[in-house]
């Protein structure tokens, strides 16, 4: 094989300088020259400065981030004893002989369980007839902003509106009744279902990115199958869309055992989880959560007992770091490949 | 119409029986949907109906300042028991003012230092530290405010008592108001180290979703990292940086526990012309002060003005997601959905 | 036409403006080579200076200056080497082609030139690319790029309107920005060149992204052309384009070519035979051959080059 690759010996570069004798025309200055525009190309000093400010947060972002997670880490090392899983919380002003937070740590995930099973079914669903459907628009647009403003909304306020409603005499059989029929309005299933109301969202805005992701011709190709377009949404669609849904209950999930306000407000004020008799009496009866717990222990609140709220904000923290660990793997899950 | 008539021509029993089913379930997702939407308009309804007699009998001077709002708070909470002696005289600014100051400055705050760090993220961090920082972020983005209340309540309220305040700054307000710690200044920070992290994450997600192409393209033509950066990228996520914004603020405007915990739960308009002092006085915000008077909420005037706070929440979250999505709708003229 | 304006015209859409049919390109399945008009490689006695290769059509001398060279320039992504010890000159005065199959090489090499391969990461150098005598290594890389300016295989105009994208460069340049007063006759020099201009006159406001695939191409000629590059690496820079719109490009390329040494990557071997003077052809990695265009085309040395130019022209 035989490359005829020419090089040329080396010399040194022609003066830049216009010879006189240089028979070439003199190249005309270029448009931008002849309009007097500079091309230094250097770093302004604002160039410099941003990227100075930008170094400067970044690595204050870094050592931030790890003094919280370093201190959290530390504390809950120190005084997170595994006998406090498994006793409950006593009422006592000394640190040693308050218990532990058992029903605490059910309770958080009883609300959670009780929010998601209430917000992926719904989420789905409306996220399906918004994308899928949207007839009318005007609804659908209305249903988009009326998602959107509960998003916004601040949990507290979801909560006491959820008393308000959950007061009236009618929703007795969700909580406990008082002998003059005055309705308590607090139990874990109202609870929760103001949990739903925070997780839905999450559902709803994961969920219609994972089905705006399926190209219209998958849905064309099922109904040339001869499919319907339920069948479809149920065979293709929801399928293809897992990814998604799982991403946004995930997500919602770690919402939920996040939120202090609704917690507080309406799932009773007893450490203990107290059950209502019957048939759904735990659900009917009131609790605490681990943010309640934590609240309640910190200062702030009637417990204080530091150390305790340091234990159970860690195993808050762990299972926060299980969650997001969850929506990572579901992340790198293989996602369907649409050519 | 077209496809209609189209259908028309060929159509077979069996396309009707599908189109029956489909239309089944079109309705019910349709249905549920609109639940959902009424249950939302229902929830602006009854918190505004509830409002009503506070700003009605306060007019617009609910707004306004005058006197202590946490003796007036407690004279509603005593009023006699007939409706018609019921007791609403309110001067709500204070918690207004210290929403807004909380709020505005922490937010303030946090947008400059988030979009600065999501560019150190993706364009200066070395690999390994933006491997480790990335999921760092994202799951501080997840921690409950509870156990930032908790970190600020244990760690910095008393750092703050200790180093920053004198006996004498002690003393020269010490006619208003009593100085623990516990302050704007701590509740800002905490706040800003609470809702920094959601941005990131969201801002460190667009920026990596700029196309190369553009990046390259700005590079090729001699322009230095920064200034692409700015210019073309910066611009590019403009949308996803004012829904950063608008969710945080968000977090912000609703967070209850943490700020009660942190800063002060007096209600208490700060003075900035206490000079440094400013910041080491106390303040609640709207929905803290929701929370720490949830007993309340039975006692009916008193539950009522709680419901005033809830709906001046609500008004602020709706309008603040109105403005998000104006801006972001303003960006779009040049981006044309190209992501 | 008026360009002041910062208004969109949504509303008020001017009649559609005819771009003027300046030539219409037949694709023949013989392209006519220009032989004769090349004189070839200079004699290597006379170094680096400027040599004259041949005349222009009329009948003024044509001059070649070498402004960039590669040697022994190897670029390997991770374990995969996408060009091989290539050693080539791009000078001013010509037009350089690159052709070969897809996969040989061509961007990979075009992108080493003004070295945006680095923001690869993968991606890993030896061998020394050479501007004006001086290493590329040596130059600030932002200086290098505004140099060597270059337009990619995919229009990728900004979301910005059309006015910004081309001055964009010339406003992010620099450390103080220039105003529109100033740039605009720069901008609509730019467009001229690039024939957009009658297309977009009248609405230098809107959007760019909104633009056809090909108008979106000769947009970005049109912001290389801005920042007058002293070297103009083009990727495949019709392969959107209709013929109308190839043959502007084209136009504007020969005409370039005096002031501004072009590589053009192409994969249509009779628009090569059109605008290059010079042909190289690559393979897996290879600089198979290089030399006059009609000698490439008309008489190749290699087997591997005949095989690939030979079904272009009969
Ligand atoms: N970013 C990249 N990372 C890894 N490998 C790459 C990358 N870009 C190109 N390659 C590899 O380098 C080789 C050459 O690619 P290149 O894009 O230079 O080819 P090309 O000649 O421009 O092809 P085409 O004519 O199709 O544009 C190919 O094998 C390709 O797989
Ligand atoms: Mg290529």
């Amino acid at each position: 094989m035989s490359i005829e690759v020419r090089t040329a010996a080396p010399g040194p570069r022609p003066s830049l300088v216009k010879d006189p004798t240089d028979p070439r025309p003199t190249p005309k200055p270029s448009a931008a020259a002849a309009a007097g525009i500079s091309h230094d190309t250097g770093w302004s000093i604002g160039d410099k400065a941003g990227l100075i400010a930008a170094w400067v947060c970044g690595i204050s972002l870094c050592v931030i981030a790890a003094s919280i997670v370093l201190f959290m880490a530390w504390k809950g090392i120190q005084f997170l004893h595994l006998d406090m899983l498994t006793t409950s919380p006593q009422a006592s002003l000394d640190q040693s002989a308050n218990g532990g937070f058992l029903d605490p740590l059910v309770g958080t995930l009883l609300l959670t369980a009780i929010g998601i099973a209430f917000a992926v079914p719904t989420g789905v669903a409306i996220a399906v007839w918004l994308t899928e459907y949207g007839r009318p628009a005007g609804l659908a647009r209305l249903v988009e902003s009326g998602v959107e403003i509960v998003a916004g909304t601040p949990s507290i306020v979801l909560a006491i509106f959820g008393l308000l409603v959950f007061q009236q005499s009618f929703m007795g059989i969700f909580s406990f009744t008082a002998e003059g029929g005055a309705v308590f309005g607090r139990s874990f299933l109202t609870a929760g279902a103001m949990m739903a109301l925070i997780a839905l969202p999450l559902v709803i805005g994961s969920t219609r990115e994972a089905l705006n992701t399926i190209p219209r011709h998958v849905r064309e190709a099922s109904y040339a199958l001869g499919k319907d377009k339920a069948s479809t949404i149920r065979r293709v669609l929801l399928p293809s869309a897992r990814n998604g849904i799982a991403t946004g209950a995930t997500l919602g999930m770690g919402r939920i055992c996040g939120d202090t306000a609704i917690v507080v407000i309406l799932l009773g004020a007893s450490m203990q989880t107290t059950p209502e008799s019957g048939f759904f009496g735990l659900f009917r009866g009131t609790g605490s959560t681990l943010t309640s717990y934590v609240y309640n222990n910190s200062p702030a609140g009637e417990g204080n007992a530091p150390d305790k709220a340091y234990a159970a904000a860690f195993v808050l923290l762990m299972i926060v770091i299980l969650l997001n660990f969850v929506v990572s793997l579901i992340g790198k899950r293989k996602a369907p490949q649409w050519n | 119409m077209e496809a209609a008539s189209f259908n028309e021509v060929d159509l077979q029993e069996q396309t009707l029986e599908v189109d029956r089913t489909d239309r089944r379930v079109e309705l019910l997702l349709g249905a549920l949907a609109s639940t959902i939407l009424l249950l939302i308009a229902g929830m602006i309804i009854f918190v505004f109906v509830k409002a009503l007699p506070s700003f009605t009998h306060n007019g617009l001077a609910w707004f306004g300042s005058g006197g202590s709002v946490d003796d007036q708070l407690m004279n509603i909470f005593n009023s006699p028991a007939e409706p018609e002696n019921y007791v609403y005289h309110l001067r709500a600014w204070p918690l207004l003012y210290a929403t807004i100051l909380i709020t505005g400055v922490a937010v303030l705050i946090s947008v400059v230092f988030s979009v600065l760090s999501g560019i150190f993220i993706v364009e200066f961090a070395p690999e390994r530290l933006r491997k480790t920082i990335e999921p760092v972020v994202k799951l501080l983005a997840a921690v409950p405010s509870v156990i930032y209340g908790l970190i600020g309540i244990l760690v910095v309220v008393p750092f703050v008592a200790e180093h920053l305040i004198s006996e004498g700054r002690k003393e020269s307000v010490a006619y208003v108001i009593q100085l623990d710690g516990t302050s704007i200044l701590v509740g800002v920070f905490i706040l800003t180290i609470m809702i920094c992290p959601i941005m990131i994450a969201i801002i460190v997600d667009a920026l990596r979703a700029v196309p190369d192409k553009w990046v390259e393209g700005a590079a090729a033509l001699g322009v230095n990292r920064w200034r692409a950066m700015r210019t073309v990228s910066l611009r590019a996520i403009r949308p996803a940086i004012v829904a950063a914004l608008v969710l945080a603020t968000a977090r912000a405007l609703g967070e209850a526990i943490m700020l009660s915990m942190v800063a002060g739960s007096v209600g208490f308009a700060p003075n900035p012309l206490d000079g440094f002092t400013f910041f080491l006085e106390p303040a609640r915000p709207l929905a803290s002060t929701i929370v720490d008077n949830a007993e309340g909420l039975s006692v009916a005037p008193f539950g009522q003005t709680m419901y005033a706070f809830a709906a001046i929440l609500l008004i602020s979250s709706a309008f603040l997601s109105f403005a998000g999505w104006a801006a972001r709708k303003s960006f779009s003229r040049y981006t044309l959905g190209a992501r | 036409m008026e360009l002041t304006e910062d208004h969109p015209q949504d509303g008020s859409a001017p009649a559609a403006v005819v771009p003027p049919l300046r030539r219409i390109v037949v694709e023949s399945e013989t392209v006519p080579i220009r032989v004769g008009d090349y004189a070839g490689p200079p004699d290597p006695n006379y170094g680096r200076d400027p040599w004259q290769v041949g005349t222009g059509t009329e009948g003024e001398p044509v001059w070649v200056e070498e402004r960039m060279r590669t040697e022994d320039l190897s670029i390997a992504y991770g374990d995969n080497r996408a060009v091989k010890d290539v050693s080539i000159e791009v000078n001013s005065g010509e037009v350089l082609a690159l052709i070969g199959p897809s996969g040989c090489g061509k961007t990979t090499l075009l992108r080493s030139l003004n070295r945006l391969v680095e923001l690869t990461p993968a991606a890993k150098r030896t061998g020394r690319i050479i501007l004006d005598n001086q290493s590329v290594d040596d130059f600030d890389v932002t200086q290098l790029r505004s140099r060597v300016g270059m337009l990619f295989q995919q229009p990728n105009p900004f979301p910005m309107s059309i006015f910004d994208n081309v001055a964009y460069g010339l406003r992010e340049r620099g450390s103080k920005k220039p105003r529109r007063k100033i740039l605009e006759p720069v901008v609509v020099d730019a467009l001229e060149r690039a024939g957009l201009w009658d297309e977009v006159s009248s609405n230098l406001n809107h959007p760019a992204l909104a633009l056809s695939g090909g108008q979106q191409q000769r947009l970005c000629i049109a912001r290389s052309l801005a920042v007058s590059p002293e070297v103009l690496l083009l990727d495949e820079p019709c392969s959107a384009l209709d013929p109308i719109s190839t043959s502007i490009i084209e136009e504007t390329i020969v005409e370039l070519k005096s002031e501004v040494a072009i590589v053009i990557v192409t994969h249509n071997l009779q628009q090569a035979a059109r605008i290059a003077d010079r042909v190289a052809f690559m393979y897996l990695g290879d600089l198979v051959e290089q030399g006059a265009a009609g000698q490439v085309f008309g008489a190749p040395r290699e087997e591997r080059t005949q095989d690939y130019v030979g079904g272009g022209f009969g």
